[in-house]
């Protein structure tokens, strides 16, 4: 008997590429699709089901469902796109109440996969060069979003410790660069020129937004548990990752940055989040030999992310405006869900 | 009243995307690594690297006039940790030894260092780009076990170089042995370095640590220099002392690799003999200098 998979965030670049990668998969029956969103991707069999922000009827889906593995994309890692406290509702009380449904004494879960994000390592003057995945995080906890990432790996912790029975896996992701997926990093590299602190020449490490999608399918497919972090090999100075987009750099005073940066972020221009400043400073590296050693092969190294990336922003502007790209639409998708009319593969 | 609700606005939570991948992404064959520069995953270049030898080399040969005995003991392959006396407010005593052995031996050399230098900027990123790397025992771990690198450290850390010319070569406390237990970790021998004209070359008279501590440093000296030179030009030029470095037998330890925890009696007493040998080879040195100027 294959798996049965519920998928959280399904309205997101994550949730929607990785059911679409699941569907592929033969020993995958069942997806369910859960979201505040409709999805933005074309899906064949993820049954889409519409679901409040904090995720309140996660326990009755899970229930009714009999699903073994859940995979928990919806934690935002982007704090320019949402409020502190709708960030916290997601990401805090959203877990937490995925972890109730899914730790419930008869609940039929047995594989939790999490994202999170290398934003929990933070930024700071001090780090290593690499963070081991329990390398210690050595600057103080600044930002709300790092802080609440941190707060759902400690549930996510605590619940396996008490859910022996559940594998967890709770995977890392450093920074994803890709065709699709909007970061605050993508866009400062798609301004006329590239913001940097004057004086800082970090170092970072990218991830291709399709190993983030195949990592994701690793770890369901062979029930991974562990934590892992996810990033694409070596790291790359950000005068580089500029260079290799082609553009110049736009130095910020490496003084009072935070300060410099917000009335252009209030312009719309730039908008820098504060983690983001502390990566342009320090940079982040961490080790992706666990997962590795796992068994699983990343087709991107963190220049070869960028240089698709750089490749793939070329191609959109030398390209017209293109036709509306998929929208869900209820009825047509029903159809073919459920009408006999359609064959099915068998 | 029904509790006010959160609601979330459509496409306002996660990630925007632009809709579904553009062409046909999801390339067939792994992408090529397409490096546009030379700094490697340590922020260290070797063409900056070349050209700091290039800029530093009048100053290794015509300033300090460096001498060294015994550069056949580092090995020309294989991880070796190297383990030197440190002095001077702004060591002088770094460049010169990994210019030597970088011209002499071959090999790059990464000096490890406080992390402080990585805050500030210009300086942070020149000093990475030159080799400096920030001292943590992962990253020793890496270059010497994983990288089979040569790695410089100064075990008596700030507590060398804020020191005062009334105490010059008198080794301070090598820290808790932390290096020693690194090189453990890492299965390679440690090299001792005796390094004389580096207190000389800017010799600290008094330390100032109420404005240090104003000014987030670990320490804040008047120097000799200071006086001759002036504020701005004390601060970064040296006398030109005679330099002299002596390496010493590479120590090897009878453990094993990779263990989670060493013997810390075990360390602190290798520590202390690799102190007592560099202080006797400074005492040496010293007995057969005859100038601080000529050597």
């Amino acid at each position: 008997m294959g798996k049965r998979v519920l998928v959280t965030g399904i309205g997101s670049f994550w949730g929607g590429r990785v059911a679409q990668a699941l569907e592929k998969r033969d020993d995958v029956d069942v997806i369910i699709g859960l979201g505040t969103d409709e999805p933005r991707v074309e899906l064949e069999r993820t049954e889409f089901v519409r679901a409040d922000s904090s995720y309140s009827i996660l326990s009755r889906i899970v229930r009714a469902t009999k699903v073994d593995t859940i995979v928990h994309t919806f934690l935002v890692v982007d704090s320019t796109r949402t409020s502190g406290r709708q960030l916290h509702e997601t990401n805090v009380i959203g877990t937490m109440n995925l972890l109730a449904a899914a730790g419930a004494p008869e609940s039929s879960v047995r594989h939790i996969v999490v994202k999170s994000s290398a934003l929990v390592y933070g930024t700071s003057y001090q780090d290593p060069v690499w963070f081991r995945e329990d390398t210690p995080r050595v600057g103080s906890v600044k930002t709300r979003v790092e802080r609440s990432l941190l707060e759902v790996e400690g549930y996510l912790r605590d619940f396996a410790l008490d859910s022996p029975q559940v594998a967890v896996t709770l995977m890392r992701f450093a920074n994803v660069v890709g065709t699709d997926i909007v970061t605050p990093l993508s866009k400062a590299l798609e301004l006329p020129a590239v913001p940097a602190i004057f004086g800082f020449d970090p170092s970072l490490q990218f991830l291709e937004e399709d190993d983030v999608v195949r990592s994701i399918d690793f770890v369901v497919g062979r029930t991974t548990a562990g934590v892992f972090n996810v990033a694409g090999d070596g790291r790359l100075p950000w005068s580089e990752v500029a260079a290799i987009c082609g553009k110049p750099l736009l130095p910020l005073p490496p003084l009072f940055t935070g300060a410099a940066v917000a009335p252009l972020g209030r312009l719309g221009l730039v908008d820098l989040p504060p983690e983001t400043l502390g990566l342009l400073r320090y940079g982040r590296g961490v080790d992706n030999r666990r997962l590795k050693s796992a068994g699983f092969t990343y087709r991107y190294t963190s220049a070869g992310a960028i240089e698709n990336f750089a490749q793939g922003m070329r191609l959109r502007s030398g390209l017209g405006q293109r036709p509306e790209p998929y929208r869900y639409q209820r009825d047509v998708e029903n159809f073919f869900s459920h009408s006999p009319a359609v064959r099915r593969p068998t | 009243m029904a509790p006010p609700t959160i609601a979330a606005m459509p496409g306002e939570l996660h990630e925007a995307t632009r809709g579904g991948a553009l062409v046909p992404i999801p390339l067939e064959e792994p992408v090529d690594d397409p490096r546009r520069s030379d700094v490697d995953e340590w922020g260290r270049s070797e063409r900056m690297r070349a050209l700091a030898r290039l800029l530093y080399g009048p100053v290794y040969r015509n300033w300090f006039r460096a001498e060294w005995e015994g550069l056949e003991k580092i090995p020309k392959t294989g991880g070796a940790l190297l383990v030197a006396n440190h002095a001077a407010p702004l060591p002088s005593d770094a460049p010169v030894i990994m210019h030597g052995i970088e011209e002499e031996v071959g090999r790059p050399v990464y000096g490890m260092a406080e992390h402080l230098f990585r805050a500030i900027p210009v300086v942070g990123t020149l000093w990475s780009r030159v080799g400096g790397v920030p001292a943590d025992p992962d990253n020793a771990y890496r270059l010497l076990r994983e990288q089979q690198q040569l790695a410089l450290v100064f075990p008596e850390g700030t507590k060398g170089t804020g020191k005062t010319y009334d105490q010059r070569y008198q080794l301070r406390r090598f820290g808790r042995g932390g290096f020693v237990e690194i090189a453990m970790r890492a299965g390679v021998p440690i090299i001792p370095i005796a390094v004389v004209g580096g207190e000389e070359s800017m010799p600290a008279l008094f330390n100032m640590p109420g404005v240090a501590k104003l000014l987030g440093l670990p320490y804040l000296p008047v120097t000799a220099n200071h006086l001759v030179l002036g504020p701005l030009l004390g601060t970064l030029v040296y006398f030109p002392s005679k330099f002299k470095l002596r390496v010493l037998d590479p120590v090897r330890f009878d453990v094993e690799p990779d263990q989670e925890r060493y013997s810390k009696s075990r360390v602190m007493e290798a520590a202390e003999d690799i102190r007592l040998q560099l202080q006797d080879t400074l005492h040496d040195m010293l007995r057969s200098r005859k100038s601080v100027w000529f050597g």
